[in-house]
């Protein structure tokens, strides 16, 4: 058995301190032992709040249904939405647009887009101006839908469509040829009508 | 001294051929109608969000179960490495036994004459009704607690545990709400008290027994705003969380047949079963479609709170189960005994 600490402290050991009362200041937890005063209004008003909770949720049951049922049914896109690419060409003489000038290649922040432009000649001629795209791919599996390249365009001859349903099974399907771009693209997406 | 001894006391003799066609037919019919329940519970709840729920397999989407059944059943049966083998094949047959067995005692209409047999249109009138009602009710939560117990997963656990401990918490106060019926009614037999309520259904004398009852079934069934024993947000499905296939598909089952069972037991005993308002008496076949009938509302109830009513944190459904549905259901038994005593 120790001796009380008190008497005759044996040497190393900590020097005695004053015990005092533990103050638990502001932590003290009143215990109510009774139920709490207004319990019965509490009852009463959650009963009441529940009963109204019942009713909205009924309110909402014979409301029509506000699912677009996607597939069949598309959600219209405005005029000036970002979709896939177009490339297009003149009208009267169906030559294309692009000259192969690569400002679209540069503007582009995710830099998808690749062109490699070559001579028009009198017996080839593919674009109104010098020279034309010989190749000219979009890579839109990285494509950001930015529209800079739209904007960078000195003829206008690459624009934004609407469509938006891009997936495919393959990654390299989704690099998208100067063919596929100027071919004269499926309207999948409804275009929404003047104040919908 | 009976030679025969008697466990159950019924008021007449049947076949025993009457007795396997009814519970082949009543086995075949809650089979039927735990699809419809899960269907209408999908629908019910997309309406109530203001979407469609299933509507891409059969017309209306009237197939979603067929598919659901084909994609459990069609799966691997598989267990974890922790799991007790044998209870944890177990436990979901005990669910789905125990949801059957309640479903037999469901009145669906009196004693009726079918090719010269007297034949009740229920599973057995037992003399002791809602004590088996109860007694089966507290076997169900052996097949929920050894589920989760046996899982070895620490969510299961929980799940139930919690579902134990809002067994008990509940199943006092559901207990003590019928008791009120019993002593009005005088009798035990689900039949009998049927047709004590002749002259008023007793969810008007019994009010409070009544929503009582109801709000503890929530809690029996482990329906919201009590599914704590499932709670997906923080128990990743509580105690079925390790099962899947058809193990799954019992619990679910049991689920939803459970559902229907309150309904029914609520419909016997609180909306006049088979009885029809304002004396009108139709012949004795359309009864079970009376009682049909009243137990879709009880279950479109049951959908309709679940679509409403957020889940209650532990303490809350604890506080609530002995703070306020058991004094109320106490005081309730208590005015109606003195009812009872004043008025015979």
């Amino acid at each position: 058995m120790a001796a009380p600490a008190s008497e005759s402290p044996a040497p190393g050991a900590r020097p005695a301190v004053a015990v005092t009362r533990w103050d638990p200041g502001e932590d003290v937890v009143e215990v109510t032992r009774t139920p709490p005063p207004g319990a019965a209004r509490e009852t009463w008003r959650t009963f009441r709040e529940t009963v109204r909770g019942l009713k909205t949720t009924l309110g909402r049951m014979v409301e029509a249904p506000t699912t677009v049922q996607y597939p069949e049914e598309k959600t219209p896109v405005y005029p000036r939405f970002r979709g896939r690419h177009k490339l297009h060409r003149f009208e009267d003489s169906g030559l294309e647009k692009c000259v192969g000038c690569s400002l679209c290649a540069a503007a582009c922040p995710a830099d998808c887009i690749r062109v490699v432009a070559a001579e028009n000649t009198p017996e080839n001629r593919v674009s109104a101006g010098e020279r034309y795209a010989a190749v000219y791919e979009i890579n839109l599996s990285r494509c950001i839908f930015c529209g800079y390249c739209e904007v960078a365009c000195p003829f206008d001859a690459i624009t934004m469509g609407h469509d938006y349903e891009l997936s495919d099974y393959d990654r390299a399907d989704l690099i998208f040829t100067k063919e596929m771009l100027l071919a004269e693209p499926l309207e999948r997406t409804p275009l929404r009508n003047e104040g919908e | 001294m009976t030679p025969h001894p008697v466990l159950a006391l019924v008021g007449y003799y049947e076949a025993w051929w009457v007795q396997i066609l009814k519970s082949i037919l009543i086995f075949a019919v809650g089979l039927q109608l735990v699809p419809l329940v899960l269907l209408a519970e999908r629908k019910l709840l997309g309406r109530f969000q203001a979407r469609y729920g299933p509507n891409r397999v059969g017309p209306y989407g009237a197939l979603q179960p067929l598919a659901d059944i084909v994609k459990l059943l069609t799966k691997e049966q598989f267990r974890p490495t922790t799991s007790v083998g044998v209870l944890f094949a177990l436990a979901p047959v005990i669910s789905i036994l125990t949801a059957v067995a309640a479903f037999s005692i469901i009145p669906f209409g009196n004693v009726q004459h079918i090719f010269g047999e007297r034949v009740g249109l229920y599973g057995v009138d037992v003399s002791i009704g809602p004590l088996y009602l109860f007694a089966f009710g507290a076997i169900a939560f052996y097949g929920i607690m050894l589920g989760g117990w046996s899982s070895g997963s620490k969510y299961s656990f929980l799940g139930a545990m919690r579902g134990a401990a809002q067994l008990i918490s509940y199943e006092v106060s559901q207990g003590l709400a019928l008791v009120g019926v019993i002593m009005t009614a005088q009798t035990l037999s689900l039949t009998g008290i049927v047709e004590a309520q002749k002259g008023m259904w007793y969810f008007i004398p019994q009010l409070a027994g009544f929503l009582i009852f109801l709000t503890a079934s929530f809690a029996e069934t482990n329906r919201a705003p009590f599914d704590l024993t499932e709670a997906d947000a923080e128990l990743v499905g509580g105690y079925n969380t390790e099962y899947g296939g058809g193990r799954f598909a019992s619990y679910y089952f049991a689920e939803y047949l459970n559902v229907l069972v309150v309904s029914g037991i609520v419909t016997t005993v609180f909306l006049g079963g088979w009885l029809l308002p304002f004396g009108i008496h139709p012949p004795g076949w359309v009864d079970p479609f009376v009682v049909l009938f009243k137990m879709t509302l009880i279950t479109f109830l049951f959908i309709w709170v679940r679509a409403t009513l957020p889940r209650l944190r532990y303490d809350q459904l604890m506080s609530f189960g002995w703070k306020v549905l058991l004094p109320l259901a106490t005081l309730n038994t208590l005015v109606t005994a003195v009812l009872v005593v004043v008025t015979h």
